[in-house]
């Protein structure tokens, strides 16, 4: 592997597909490393789409579609027996 | 059909992890603090409602009472935004369950009871007999009022619970009869479909209507207690 840059530093679009999983490895997976990670993304979100004067309904509902994507997988076990089929 | 009825107001847990304390944080992300003087549309739509909110909740009480109005707008904006979010689909509301409504009925009704006790032993005392009643109906009238001291807590949780399941379940049912009777009869499928979109209205209004009563009886409260 021959890198110049360091690789911690490079983005996902930039690492090559061997160098992945060492990639993914070199993340830091303490508990203040993730919170930092959490509280980097929601402030991506924030300053990218909400923080502009004239911020639409749009930004809202692309989070609110999420939640709604992420509690369909909470109960998808119970929603497997609600489908239209003619034997369950 | 009684098991797929219920199993919406499950507490969703993944591998013993129980999820509810996430969902239960998720309206937090939605409420953005900013330090600017002008901010982003967003957050001056949230400031204008919460002076708004303030000033018509704190209005009535006394400097004393005003030193809870951090608490009573915390506690309206998280029982709206619950209740609002668990009108999304699939969404799980955790206002639905008592234990959670108990957890928070409790605590504020006991601290305005202790409160008013504590500070104005008398007055507070003296609620509990009505004025100008005839003395023969005093022993009974207090045992009354005693009980009706002590239902509190228990009636703010279950008023709480009870509309917003009963909302819920009120839903789920119609829409499961607009879906057979699709196939069966369509007029009357356009029926329901309509009565449901009345009830979807009606449980926004009752989303926003239970958090502002929840908040209103526990001012009450306060009010008469300090």
């Amino acid at each position: 592997m021959v890198s110049v840059i360091p690789m911690k530093d490079k983005k996902l679009l930039e690492v090559k597909l061997g160098e992945l999983p060492s990639w993914i490895l070199m993340w830091d997976f303490s508990p203040s490393g993730i919170t930092r990670t959490f509280q980097r993304g929601y402030y991506q979100y924030c300053n990218k789409y909400i923080n502009m004067r004239k911020g639409s309904i749009s930004r809202i509902t692309m989070v609110l579609g999420c939640y709604m994507l992420f509690s369909y997988c909470l109960s998808y076990k119970e929603l497997k027996h609600e489908w239209l089929h003619k034997y369950h | 059909m009684n098991q797929n009825l219920f199993t919406s107001f499950n507490v969703p847990v993944i591998l013993g992890i129980p999820l509810v304390v996430l969902i239960i944080l998720f309206p937090i992300t939605l409420i953005m603090p900013s330090n600017k003087l002008i901010n982003n549309r967003l957050s001056s739509l949230q400031q204008w409602l919460v002076q708004l909110t303030l000033k018509q909740m704190m209005m009535v009480h006394t400097n004393k009472g005003r030193t809870w109005s951090l608490m009573l707008l915390a506690l309206i904006s998280f029982i709206a935004l619950n209740n609002l979010l668990g009108l999304t689909p699939y969404a799980f509301t955790p206002t639905t369950q008592l234990s959670m409504n108990l957890g928070m009925a409790i605590p504020l009704w006991a601290a305005t009871v202790f409160m008013g006790l504590r500070f104005k032993t008398k007055a507070s005392l003296a609620h509990f007999l009505p004025q100008g009643t005839p003395v023969p109906l005093i022993p009974m009238l207090i045992i009354i009022e005693t009980i009706s001291l002590f239902i509190q807590p228990m009636a703010l949780a279950v008023r709480l619970t009870a509309n917003i399941t009963a909302g819920h379940l009120l839903m789920h049912l119609l829409g499961d009869t607009a879906l057979t009777l699709m196939s069966i009869y369509m007029s009357s499928s356009t029926i329901t479909i309509i009565i449901i979109i009345l009830l979807i209205t009606l449980e926004l209004g009752v989303a926003l209507i239970q958090a502002y009563v929840f908040t209103l009886l526990v001012s009450l409260y306060l009010h008469d207690n300090s």
